[in-house]
């Protein structure tokens, strides 16, 4: 037979923009970065509105719910997960009933310790119930993985949610707690993905509590530690020429939150961004041309070389770390694939992350 | 090596000098290898497809879940078995008419469908989103795209007046099946929300029971080893694959009368060679690798006729299954490897059995020659003895199997064995009848020509054996065809058929169509039909709606029936049931089946069993308004009408002119019954193929096996030549010698044949089909056969008896020169 | 360089055992010819089919130079025919579809001791160059035998064995083959040990040794 196959692998080819566009993204991927006819347009100066921004935003392209969380189980042993819903428009306009709904799902799920690092994909139609998102009372969830919030969530902390996935060989549940609200990111929520005006809505909770247990090769142990969520939307958020990006959250032992990013270029320049977000909850932008991102060691897996180790440093605010990977082999072999694991740091600062690499 | 080399030269320069025996040895093992291997490679197209059909989108080969009482159920169910754990995709079918044709309709859902599902087609990364979003896509066979006599890109419309999504060939997709997204699957079939089953694909982690989930509305169903297409089909395969067989076997008799010949000459040969140093095992070696040798290129030409023969029959076999089983076979012939490997393997395997005996009288040989000429006479008689009690003993087990056997290969089984006992048979049957010759015989060449003749028989005897199984089967199998043709068409002939077909568009048309036919005159009755389709017991039944009309009382025959069987089902709750049908449920009259309707289960008395000949599905025939009541999708749209034969052509051109039907959409009887018996005759002409092939490579046999007598017969000839009987007077009596004997043989094969053909009807029939025939017997049928044999004979006498005849008379005076 | 001493064979019969050798001691040198006499059944070519491997003995030795034949396996017996022994028949027993050419070269294809000048010496000696692409049955019988006598010789064998090798030809022929075969035997120094009923044949050879009952007399 030929190499016509459908299956995960042939929709990861069309959803794989979805993840590729997480935090910008390359040419080709779907062509995402060519045209947004059609759909909505991201510009400056929205409003955000909670619970109704909680939920989906079908007039755009594409959109996430984005969780990592960096946990420490009873025995002290650092671990991290990952849980990810997209979704995808296949077609703009008014999105039609049952199957005709044209929106698409997929999610991703990964558990990762120092020696060991499980991932599982799902993929789902819109319209029909299998997935989806609601904003009141929270909900995302695509077949038997979810995110949930109770009557008792916060509106502005999407604060508490109960969450779960599993895999053919893992499965986790945990509760998340917060007390400060969501922080936007970028210019008040809009941020600016390249120079010629790409851009996608882009909030964060940073803040969450986490607590709960997480099962490896049916092996329970309790684990709890802290997570960070990204909720982004977008109709084009790329341009032609990016290859990929390095993608950092990190939690300083101080309690400040730091979010950095380099797209990179063809032409062999990036662009570097970051948001420093207090302990309190407030966020200050980085100037592009204070934030330094050095690679300083590669680790190969499944054939790609990666950067998995990196000097940072941000001169205004006498900011210097080096970066490490708990697992170097965190790699996603998923439809679309990519490096996604946790990290700690040390330096001017102490503290724990998650390191996202794409476009290798 | 070398030396081996040299071994082989030598004994390889023996063919050089016998150029006919070598081409005859070669003749067998690739009559043998072609004959065989091309019906495997049609069997292995015809599996090749079924595998196909069954794993298209997650047919039988994967497991899944169905609603134990209905045909279709929510996709509520679908969404909460997700939220559930479980990986499963769902799947609606059912029946579209596009152009006039009912084709299957597939609606799947490519995002959630099982990659494990068998080689089944897939779509392509690209065609994902111009599969699923609108207008979609419809998936298609080429040779489906041709039925529908549609291009690729149009959206024809289905009855119900939608259209379809624009057609796209998918290669490898099974013919007869349009596969769209499921929405638009729901849309057409207007089911919305709803789906036949759901496929299961490989869990993530461990999903809830099953009963928590939907309770008992979904039950599992584990996927088939078999198909239904294959447990149906097995039987023509099976009889495909006798054939094949005794095809081999035939080609083995000529491979084993020409290895035996040609290693009784060559023995001085290896004695030399072993005196001459080389040793015992190098001679056995290089013997054993001429003969793989030999057989490897026999085999690999052999496989290119069978890939021909294939090639030639696949069409009418594809037709066959088609009529027969609704299979969809594709017309063009792909070959896996294995085939050319298993083709080769057979082709060495026949070569080596056929050679056994020689090989190991080569291998045992003693270097210096002490072997006395045998007493022929005594040991010829020892081994027809032995040969008669072993065919005594095959005989008993037919007569075992036909008593105790059950299944279709039990049949079979029947079928070999006797043909095998009679085969035995035989050489002690003709030395009977030549024992009786030699003592009534009174003059001196008389008695000659009778005691050579039994001495000969050893010699002619597997050849003979041969002719005797080519002719049975010959005349078996067109016994049962010609049987079978008589019924088929006394059966379409008697049995109430409308003289003219109109299939409307829909509906409403249908009802327009009647309207009009009731204000002419020249309509005497108007039938209207229906069909639909449920699953009884696991099987597809097709449910056919008869009107209430006195007509069908008077000419619609029935095998059995109740009293008042055709009152009884005017009120809908009794039904007759097919031939085939009934034999498949083991279903009588009197008792009562559970049709399993949209509305619930539906119980019909069984009140008559009528003949259904040639219908691969099961049929039930009930009263259409009944069927109408219980299927209400059910279309209304075909139309049977009764007229007078002057008025059909007036009326067919008025009914076009008035509703723009196509030729598709009205017929008149002669043309479908012409159509019917068409696919019938085709049915049977691979059987009727592969029994001429098998006349043939017998007719070859008997000339080899002449051939080779030919020349070990010079000295017996001679002295009679000596004592001044002329050359032309010795050929004529070789001929009446090898004609008397076919004939004897033939006439032993007329009743071995019948005996075939009533096991082919009444046991093999029965089985493969369901349906038996009554038993007929055509005798000019059987003095055909007969002079076709003799014909064969001698044609393949002649050029010995030529030979003969044009001897130069050195050469029999060499023979006596020779004799020691 | 051929000694056999104390050789007997029996052969089961329906009846009694029939003691066909019984304890013989022979030697012959080489380049020396020997004619074994005797009356049908007094063992001669039984005795000639032991030297040769083609048979096995019952008891005694048979020793060519270094080995001893009688010790031998059936693979060891046809590398001593094929290398160092050369044997003719009555029957001539050559291949009837080879050429006369193949026929002679052959034995010396299978030892692998073809030589291409001492072949077309023999093919010469012999006479048979016209003969070469014929086939035996285009032969008279004294062809033959030549033929026969060129493939025994083409390896130069140590040991040339004759059984009844004019059995089949007339008295002039038979004298001619014979001569052609003593010369070439004296031209090859190898050994000769013919069994022959031909009191006259036996009287041109070196040595005569007369067969009886299983014994030499």
């Amino acid at each position: 037979m030929s190499a016509d196959r459908i299956s995960r692998r042939a929709f990861a080819g069309g959803i794989a923009a979805l993840a590729a566009v997480r935090r910008a993204g390359a040419q080709g991927y779907a062509g995402l970065g060519a045209t947004a006819e059609g759909f909505a347009q991201v510009t400056p100066g929205k409003l955000f509105a909670f619970p109704g921004d909680h939920g989906p935003h079908p007039e755009f392209r594409i959109e996430w719910w984005y969780l990592t969380a960096n946990l420490v189980d009873a025995n002290g042993a650092a671990c991290g997960l990952q849980w990810t819903l997209f979704r995808q428009a296949a077609q703009p306009g008014p999105q039609g009933e049952g199957w005709a709904n044209q929106q698409v799902w997929m999610a991703h799920a990964a558990v990762t310790r120092a020696d060991t690092h499980r991932f599982s994909e799902v993929f789902s139609r819109g319209g029909i119930g299998q997935a989806g998102v609601t904003a009141k009372p929270f909900a995302a969830w695509i077949d038997d993985w979810e995110m949930s919030g109770t009557e008792r969530t916060g509106d502005r902390t999407l604060a508490p949610l109960t969450l779960k996935a599993s895999g053919a060989d893992f499965s986790y549940a945990l509760t998340l707690e917060a007390d400060r609200p969501v922080v936007l990111q970028g210019n008040g929520g809009y941020s600016r993905k390249s120079a010629r005006g790409q851009a996608s809505y882009y909030y964060s909770q940073p803040f969450y509590r986490a607590r709960g247990n997480l099962t490896i090769d049916d092996k329970p142990v309790d684990v709890s530690g802290q997570a960070w969520m990204d909720r982004e939307w977008s109709s084009q958020p790329l341009d032609a020429d990016q290859t990929g990006w390095d993608w950092l959250s990190l939690h300083l032992a101080s309690g400040d939150k730091l979010m950095l990013y380099r797209l990179r270029q063809k032409d062999g320049k990036d662009y570097p961004f970051g948001n420093w977000i207090s302990a309190a909850g407030d966020t200050q932008m980085i100037a592009g041309n204070d934030i330094q991102m050095i690679p300083k060691a590669t680790a190969e897996v499944a054939g790609h070389k990666l950067p998995v180790e990196w000097q940072i440093a941000i001169p205004s605010r006498s900011f210097s770390i080096l970066c490490k990977p708990l697992n170097p082999k965190a790699w996603m072999g998923t439809g679309f694939s990519y490096w996604e694991g946790p990290i700690s740091f040390s330096g001017t600062h102490d503290g724990v992350g998650y390191l996202e690499l794409t476009g290798y | 090596m070398k030396r081996a080399l040299w071994v082989l030269a030598v004994l390889l320069s023996h063919w050089r000098r016998h150029k006919m025996q070598f081409a005859t040895l070669l003749i067998g093992l690739i009559a043998a290898t072609a004959l065989w291997s091309g019906v495997q490679a049609i069997n292995q197209q015809a599996r090749n497809a079924y595998d196909r059909a069954a794993a298209t989108f997650g047919g039988a080969r994967t497991p899944m879940l169905v609603a134990p009482d209905t045909a279709t159920f929510s996709q509520e169910l679908f969404v909460k078995l997700r939220r559930a754990g479980w990986p499963v995709s769902p799947v609606l079918e059912g029946r579209v008419q596009v152009n006039g044709h009912s084709v299957r309709l597939l609606g799947i859902e490519p995002v959630t469908l099982p990659a494990d599902v068998g080689d089944a087609p897939r779509l392509g990364a690209s065609d994902l989103s111009s599969f699923v979003a609108p207008p979609g896509q419809t998936l298609v066979a080429r040779e489906t795209l041709s039925d529908l006599q549609e291009q690729e890109g149009t959206a024809p419309p289905i009855s119900s007046g939608a259209n379809l999504p624009p057609l796209r060939v998918l290669p490898q997709l099974v013919p007869g099946v349009l596969v769209v997204d499921i929405g638009v699957a729901q849309r057409l079939l207007n089911k919305p929300d709803q789906i036949s089953r759901l496929l299961i694909g490989k869990p993530k982690g461990k999903p809830a029971p099953l009963a928590s989930v939907v309770g008992n509305q979904l039950q599992r169903v584990e996927p088939n080893a078999e198909t239904e297409l294959e447990r149906l089909t097995d039987s023509f395969h099976l009889n495909l694959t006798a054939f094949g067989l005794l095809s081999f076997f035939v080609g083995l008799f000529i491979v084993n009368s020409a290895v035996g010949l040609a290693f009784e000459q060559r023995l001085p040969m290896l004695r030399t060679l072993r005196a001459c140093g080389a040793s015992a095992r190098l001679v056995n070696t290089v013997l054993v690798i001429e003969l793989v040798a030999l057989a490897l290129v026999a085999g690999l030409i052999g496989l290119v006729c069978g890939y021909f023969i294939a090639a030639a029959l696949l069409p009418d076999v594809a037709a066959s299954l088609r009529g027969l089983y609704g299979a969809q076979i594709p017309g063009q012939l792909s070959l896996r490897p294995e085939w050319w490997l298993a083709g080769i393997g057979i082709s060495i395997a026949g070569a080596l059995v056929a050679a056994a005996t020689s090989l190991i009288k080569a291998i045992r040989m003693p270097v210096l020659a002490t072997a006395q000429p045998q007493a022929w006479q005594q040991s010829q008689r020892r081994w027809l003895i032995l040969q008669s009690l072993a065919a005594c003993a095959v005989f008993a087990v037919a007569l075992l199997l036909l008593q105790y056997g059950q299944s279709l290969i039990a049949g079979f089984g029947v079928l070999a064995a006797l043909m095998l006992g009679a085969a035995l048979i035989l050489p002690a049957f003709l030395e009977l009848i030549l024992l009786v010759g030699q003592r009534l015989a009174r003059k001196p060449l008389a008695l000659w020509f009778w005691a050579d003749s039994r001495q000969q028989l050893s010699g002619l005897s597997l050849a003979l054996m041969a002719l005797l199984l080519a002719l049975a089967v010959n005349v078996g199998v067109s016994t049962m065809v010609e049987t079978f043709s008589r019924t088929f068409v006394g059966w379409l002939n008697g049995r109430l058929a409308a003289d003219v077909y109109i299939s409307a568009s829909d509906n409403a048309q249908g009802v327009a169509i009647r309207n009009w036919l009731k204000e002419r005159s020249d309509v005497q009755a108007i039938l209207s039909g229906g069909r639909a389709e449920a699953q009884v017991r696991g099987q597809p039944v097709e449910l056919l709606g008869l009107p209430d009309h006195a007509l069908y009382r008077e000419r619609w025959p029935l095998l059995e029936a109740a009293p008042r069987a055709w009152t009884q089902l005017v009120p809908g709750n009794a039904a007759f049931i097919s031939e085939q049908l009934a034999r498949r449920l083991k279903i009588r009259v009197g008792d009562v089946i559970e049709v399993p309707a949209p509305g619930g289960t539906w119980e019909l008395d069984i009140v008559g069993i009528y003949a259904d000949y040639g219908n691969p599905k099961g049929q039930l025939a009930v009263n259409v308004a009944a069927l109408i009541r219980q299927f209400p999708q059910t279309p209304q749209t075909r139309i049977g009408l009764i007229v007078a034969k002057e008025n059909i052509f007036d009326l067919i051109a008025a009914l076009q002119k008035q509703f723009a039907l196509d030729d598709r959409s009205v017929a008149d009887q002669a043309t479908v019954k012409a159509e019917s018996i068409r696919i019938f005759n085709r049915t049977f002409a691979v059987t009727s193929a592969l029994n001429a092939f098998t006349l043939g490579v017998a007719g070859i046999a008997l000339l080899t096996s002449l051939l080779t007598l030919a020349n070990s017969r010079l000295p017996q000839l001679a002295p009679l030549w000596a004592i001044g009987i002329t050359r032309p007077r010795l050929a004529a009596i070789e001929l009446t010698k090898t004609l008397a004997a076919a004939l004897f043989t033939s006439l032993l094969a007329v009743p071995l044949g019948l005996l075939v053909a009533w096991c082919l009807i009444a046991i093999v029939n029965v089985k493969a089909f369901g349906w038996r025939l009554p038993f007929h017997v055509f005798p000019l049928q059987l003095v055909e056969l007969v002079a076709v044999a003799l014909l064969a004979a001698l044609l393949a006498a002649l050029l010995p008896m030529i030979r003969l005849a044009r001897m130069q008379p050195a050469s029999l005076v060499k023979v006596f020169a020779n004799e020691r | 360089m051929l000694s056999i001493r104390n050789l007997s064979k029996t052969f089961a019969s329906a009846g009694e055992p029939v003691h066909v050798l019984r304890g013989i001691d022979l030697d012959l040198k080489a380049g020396e010819r020997i004619a074994l006499t005797g009356e049908s059944g007094s063992g001669k070519s039984t005795l000639l089919h032991l030297i040769a491997g083609l048979d096995v003995a019952d008891g005694g030795t048979i020793r060519l130079e270094d080995t001893e034949i009688t010790k031998l396996s059936d693979a060891g017996r046809a590398g001593l025919r094929r290398d160092r022994i050369g044997l003719v028949f009555q029957q001539f027993n050559l291949i009837p579809s080879l050429s006369v050419a193949d026929n002679l070269a052959f034995q010396a294809r299978i030892a692998d001791r073809h030589d291409a000048a001492w072949s077309s010496e023999l093919i010469e000696r012999l006479g048979l160059g016209n003969l070469l692409k014929r086939y035996p049955e285009q032969l008279s019988g004294g062809q033959q035998q030549r033929v026969a006598i060129g493939r025994a010789l083409a390896t130069k064998p140590l040991l040339l064995l004759a059984d009844e090798p004019t059995g089949n030809l007339d008295e002039a022929t038979a004298e001619d083959v014979l001569a052609l075969a003593r010369d070439l035997v004296t031209r090859t120094g190898c050994g000769f040990l013919m069994v022959t009923h031909s009191l006259h044949l036996a009287a041109t050879l070196d040595r005569q040794v007369n067969l009886h009952a299983g014994r030499i007399a």
